[in-house]
C-alpha cells in the first residue's frame, strides 16, 4: 500500500474521543473607517487527533486570517476577534492573555509559514533557532535541547542533520528549509500544526517530499493538521476533510472524497473546474504556417561569473544557460518547464535582452549578432514579455492607462490621441473597460493586473510573446480565465508563446510543445503528445509523476519517493559540463541520453 | 501575509482623480507651512516698506544710557542689538540672504546630489565606484575645512557663499540616493520597461527618478536649516555673507557671547530658522503624500 493510502485509513480510525480544536461562530473583523468590515464570518469546524483539515479557498477568502485567529496572532489593533470562540482540549483562546498564549504558541500549536526563508532568522545558525524554539517552553539543558533539536532534524529526513546544526539558513535549499521549519514546529510535539501554503514556494518534486513527509510525521506523532491552500491537488492528497472558504464565509464543509465527488455548492464546483489537470490537454498541435521560425536559439550559452580571492579574480561560473537549441514556430505555443535554478527564466531573459549571452539568437529569421542598437530595438519589438508578478512588473507611480501606451511611446508610434484610443482598444480586449485607464496599478486586483500587463505586450503586436511564469501567482480560477484569454489572442493576433512554468498541469492544457529544462541543458523536447503520452526521460518523468492530483481516490504509484537535492549549476572555472547530445527517437521527439 | 488576507475591494473613486495642487491645498499643515514661507518672502521682499530703519544704521536711541542694547517691545519692536540697529530690521532684511541660501544652495546641493545618486546607482561598474569613491572623499574630508579652502580661493560673495555650501552638501543626498536607486534598478517594473526598449535617459528620469522623489524632498527639508546655519558658520568665521550685511546666521554669531544679558538678540533670529525649516517641512511633508498615488484617497 502507498504512504497516501496508509495514512488516510489510519487517521480515519484515528479520531476517537473530544475534538482537540473547536472553532464556533468564529468572526474576525477589521476596523476600517466606514466600521467594522468582516474578514471571517461565522466560521465552524472541530478537528479531531491525528486528523488533516484543508482550508481551500482563494485569495481574500479568509483562510490565512483564520490561522492566525487560532494561533492568537492577528495584526493588531485593526484585526480582532469579534465573535464567536476557539477551544483548544477545554481551554478557551479567543479571550487568554498574551502570556498564556505564548505558552500555548509553538508547544501546543505550532505552525508553518509559505516563505521558508523570510520565516527564518538570517543571522542564527539553524541548530540556535531550533533550541531556542525548545527552550522557550521547556526548561532542559543545553546539550539536551541540542538532542532535541538533532532528533527532531533527523525526523524532518534532512541530509547530514549534524551539519545542517551549524549552519545558516541561505546555505541550504528551499526544500531544507521548509523541513526546518517543520522540524522547528514539531520538536515540541504540537497537538496541533498549522500549514499555511507549506508547499506554494517550493518546485513540485520538492514539494512532493514535504508532503509526503508530514504524512508521515503525522501518522507517527498523531498531530492534528490544519491545512491552509490554495491547491486542490494539495487538497485532495492530504485532506480527511475539507472546508471551502470563499470571501470570508464556509461555503462548503465535507469529507475530502464528497467534496471532490459531489460538490454540492456551485462554488466548489467552480472551483474545482477551475483546477488544471493533466490528461486534459485539448485537441491537437495548432496547424502551423510554414515560414522561418519566429526565434531560433543555437548554442545558447548564458554563465554568471563569480569573482573571489583577494585579486577578486573569477573563480567559478553558474552555468545558467548551457548550449540550448530550440525553434519556436510562428504561432505555436512553445513550454518551456523546469525547476527553479534550472535557468528556464534567464534563457528568457536573454532572448528579451536582459542578460548578455553567448551562442545565437535569431529573431523573425534575422540573427542579432553583428546588428547595431537601433536595429535590436527594432528587431526586439517582436518579442514581448509578461512577467510573473503583475504588480511587481509595472511602475506603481504611473497611470495604467500610460503604462500600456508606454511602448508605443517608446518606439514613437502615433500621436498622443491616436495612442490614448489604441490603449483603449487594447483594454477593452482583454477584459478592462478603458475608463479604468485613469487608476494606478495598486487598484486592481492580481488578475487584472495581469491582464494589464497583456495589454501591454500586446501593444507593438509582437510576434512572440515571453510569458515566465505569468499564471503562477494567480488563484486558480482567474488562472484558467487568464489561459482562456492568452488562447483566444494567440488565434486572434497569430503570436506565438514562450510559455515558462513549473506548472506541468497547466503546461499540458496550453502547450502545442514542451521543452523540459535541467541544469541549464534541454533534456526532452517534443509535442504536447510526445512529452505527456511517452516520457522518456527519468526527470521529465519525474515532473510529471510529482504533480498533485486532484482526486483524493487517486492511488500514487509506489516509487514515487524522491530524495537528493538538485546539484548546483556553479562550477570552477575551466571545469565545464559535459553538453548533451539530443536523439531524436521518432517525429521530433529529442531526448537526452 | 494580512495584505493578501484581506478581501481585495475595488476602490469606487472618479475616474478623473483631482489635480495634485488642489490635493495638498486641501492639507490644513501645508497651507500653514506655505503661509509661512509666504511671508517670509514677502517680509524679505518688502522690508524696506515694512520698517523705518535702515538694517545697518547704527542708532544713538538704539542703546541705553550705558551703551547696553534695548530689549523688545517699546520703539524697537524686536529689540536692538550691541551696535544699536533694530533687531526687527535686520531679520527682515537677513532673510534675504537666508532664503537665497537656504533655497539656492540647497537646491544645487540636492541637484548634484541626485545627479550622482542616480547614475552611479543606476550604472554600477567603474562609473559607479568612481562617482560613489569620490563622494566617499568627499564624506571624509570635514566640510568646514573644505568651505574654507574655497572661499579663500573665491572673492567671497553671496552667490559664492552658495556655491561652496552646496559642494559641501551634496554629499549625503549622493550616498542615499545611490542606495535607493541600486535597489530600484533591480526591480521588475525597470526590467520591464527595458524589455519594452525603453532607453536609458527614458528609465532613469521617467521610472527611477519619480521614485526617489519622496527621498529628495525629506533631504531638501531637511537641508534648508542646515544650509541656513553652514551659512551662519562660515559668516562667523569671515569667510560668508560679509558684515554688516545681516543673515540670520551672522546676526545670531554676532551675538552669542552677549546671550545671557540680551537672549532676545539670539532667540529671536534662531525662531526665524527653526520657522522657516519648519514651514519647509510642513510643506515636504504634505508634497511627498501628495505625490505618491499608492497614498491617494488616505487623506
Amino acid at each position: 500500500m502507498t504512504n497516501a493510502a496508509i495514512s488516510r485509513s489510519g487517521a480515519a480510525t484515528a479520531p476517537d474521543g473530544a475534538p482537540v480544536l473547536t472553532v464556533q461562530g468564529l468572526t474576525v473583523s477589521v476596523k476600517t473607517e466606514d466600521g467594522l468590515l468582516p474578514l471571517v464570518s461565522d466560521l465552524s469546524f472541530a478537528l479531531a487527533r491525528g486528523e488533516t483539515l484543508a482550508i481551500a479557498g482563494e485569495s481574500g477568502s479568509g483562510k490565512s486570517i483564520t490561522s492566525l485567529a487560532i494561533m492568537g496572532l492577528l495584526p493588531p489593533p485593526a484585526v480582532r476577534v469579534t465573535g464567536g470562540q476557539i477551544h483548544l482540549g477545554t481551554t478557551e483562546l479567543t479571550g487568554l492573555p498574551e502570556a498564556q498564549m505564548q505558552s500555548i504558541r509553538g508547544n501546543r500549536i505550532a505552525m508553518i509559514f509559505q516563505e521558508p526563508m523570510t520565516s527564518l532568522n538570517p543571522v542564527m545558525s539553524i541548530g540556535r533557532q531550533l533550541t531556542e524554539a525548545i527552550e522557550a517552553h521547556e526548561v532542559l539543558s543545553r546539550t539536551e535541547a541540542r538532542t532535541r533539536a538533532l532528533s527532531a532534524l533527523t525526523a524532518v529526513r534532512i541530509s547530514q542533520p549534524e551539519r545542517r546544526l551549524h549552519q545558516y539558513p541561505h546555505e541550504l535549499s528551499g526544500g531544507m528549509r521548509q523541513r526546518v521549519m517543520i522540524a522547528m514546529a514539531i520538536a515540541l510535539r504540537p497537538d496541533v500544526l498549522i500549514a499555511d501554503e507549506p508547499t506554494t514556494a517550493l518546485d513540485v518534486t520538492v514539494q512532493r517530499e514535504v508532503l509526503d513527509l508530514l504524512r508521515d510525521l503525522q501518522r507517527d506523532m498523531g498531530t492534528a493538521i490544519i491545512l491552509i491552500t490554495h491547491d486542490m491537488g494539495v487538497v485532495a492528497e492530504m485532506a480527511d476533510r475539507v472546508v471551502v472558504m470563499q470571501s470570508g464565509r464556509m461555503v462548503e464543509h465535507g469529507a475530502a472524497g464528497a467534496v471532490f465527488h459531489a460538490p454540492q455548492q456551485p462554488y466548489t464546483k467552480a472551483l474545482l473546474a477551475a483546477v488544471p489537470r493533466m490528461g486534459r490537454g485539448v485537441g491537437a498541435a495548432a496547424v502551423l504556417p510554414g515560414g522561418a521560425p519566429v526565434a531560433r536559439l543555437r548554442g545558447l550559452q548564458v554563465r554568471f561569473d563569480l569573482r573571489g580571492g583577494l585579486l577578486g579574480r573569477v573563480t567559478h561560473h553558474v552555468h545558467a544557460v548551457e548550449g540550448v537549441d530550440l525553434d519556436i514556430q510562428r504561432g505555436e505555443t512553445f513550454a518551456l518547464v523546469g525547476e527553479s535554478g534550472c535557468g528556464k527564466s534567464t534563457l528568457a531573459k536573454a532572448m528579451a535582452g536582459l542578460v548578455k549571452f553567448d551562442g545565437q539568437i535569431e529573431i523573425d529569421g534575422t540573427s542579432l549578432a553583428g546588428l547595431g542598437r537601433a536595429q535590436i530595438k527594432a528587431l526586439r519589438r517582436n518579442v514581448q514579455m509578461i512577467f510573473q508578478d503583475p504588480m511587481a512588473s509595472l511602475d506603481p507611480r504611473m497611470r495604467v492607462g500610460d503604462l500600456v501606451a508606454e511602448p508605443l511611446v517608446i518606439h514613437g508610434i502615433d500621436d498622443h490621441a491616436r495612442r490614448e484610443a489604441r490603449v483603449a482598444a487594447l483594454f477593452d480586449r482583454v477584459g478592462l473597460s478603458s475608463d479604468q485607464m485613469y487608476r494606478y496599478p495598486h487598484e486592481f486586483s492580481g488578475g487584472q493586473r495581469q491582464r494589464i500587463c497583456i495589454a501591454r505586450a500586446l501593444a507593438l503586436q509582437p510576434k512572440l510573446i515571453i510569458a515566465d511564469e505569468s499564471v503562477s501567482a494567480l488563484d486558480v480560477s482567474v488562472q484558467a480565465r487568464v489561459l482562456d484569454l492568452l488562447r483566444a489572442l494567440k488565434q486572434e493576433f497569430a503570436i506565438a508563446y514562450l510559455f515558462i512554468s513549473h506548472d506541468m498541469a497547466v503546461v499540458e492544457n496550453i502547450a502545442d510543445r514542451v521543452a523540459v529544462m535541467y541544469l541549464g541543458q534541454i533534456v526532452e523536447m517534443g509535442s504536447r503528445a510526445q512529452i505527456f503520452g511517452n516520457p522518456q526521460h527519468p526527470y521529465t518523468r519525474r515532473l510529471i509523476e510529482a504533480v498533485p492530483v486532484p482526486d483524493p481516490g487517486h492511488i500514487r504509484p509506489p516509487q514515487s519517493r524522491f530524495s537528493g537535492e538538485v546539484p548546483s549549476p556553479m562550477r570552477a572555472v575551466g571545469d565545464t559540463p559535459q553538453r548533451l547530445a539530443l536523439q531524436d527517437i521518432g517525429s521530433g521527439h529529442l531526448v537526452a541520453p | 501575509m494580512t495584505e493578501a488576507s484581506i478581501p481585495e475591494k475595488m476602490p469606487s473613486r472618479s475616474a478623473q482623480p483631482r489635480s495634485a495642487l488642489s490635493r495638498l491645498l486641501a492639507r490644513k499643515m501645508a497651507l500653514v507651512g506655505m503661509a509661512m514661507i509666504l511671508l517670509t518672502v514677502l517680509g524679505a521682499i518688502f522690508a524696506p516698506w515694512l520698517t523705518p530703519y535702515e538694517p545697518n544704521l547704527q542708532m544713538f536711541d538704539g542703546l541705553t544710557i550705558e551703551g547696553a542694547p534695548l530689549p523688545p517691545g517699546g520703539e524697537f519692536v524686536f529689540g536692538t542689538d550691541l551696535l544699536g540697529r533694530d533687531l526687527l530690521t535686520r531679520i527682515l532684511y537677513g532673510a534675504r540672504t537666508s532664503l537665497i541660501i537656504g533655497v539656492a544652495a540647497n537646491g544645487l546641493a540636492l541637484l548634484i546630489g541626485t545627479l550622482v545618486g542616480i547614475t552611479a546607482g543606476y550604472f554600477r561598474g567603474w562609473v559607479g565606484s568612481v562617482l560613489m569613491r569620490f563622494t566617499d572623499l568627499m564624506m571624509a574630508f570635514p566640510a568646514l575645512l573644505l568651505a574654507i579652502c574655497l572661499a579663500a580661493i573665491f572673492q567671497p560673495s553671496l552667490w559664492i557663499v552658495a556655491l561652496v555650501i552646496a559642494m559641501v552638501n551634496w554629499v549625503q543626498t549622493a550616498r542615499v540616493l545611490y542606495t535607493e536607486t541600486t535597489s530600484l534598478a533591480t526591480r521588475e517594473f525597470i526590467a520591464a520597461e527595458r524589455t519594452l526598449g525603453a532607453g536609458t535617459m527614458r528609465i532613469l528620469f521617467r521610472h527611477i527618478l519619480p521614485h526617489l522623489v519622496p527621498t529628495i524632498i525629506v533631504w531638501g527639508t531637511l537641508g534648508i536649516s542646515t544650509t541656513v546655519l553652514l551659512e551662519a558658520t562660515l559668516s562667523f568665521l569671515g569667510i560668508g555673507v560679509q558684515p554688516p550685511t545681516p543673515s540670520w546666521g551672522n546676526i545670531i554669531f554676532e551675538n552669542q557671547t552677549y546671550f545671557q544679558a540680551a537672549p532676545w538678540l539670539v532667540f529671536l533670529p534662531g525662531a526665524a530658522i527653526l520657522m522657516l525649516a519648519l514651514a519647509f517641512n510642513l510643506v515636504g511633508d504634505a508634497l511627498r503624500d501628495v505625490l505618491d498615488p499608492t497614498q491617494r484617497g488616505r487623506d
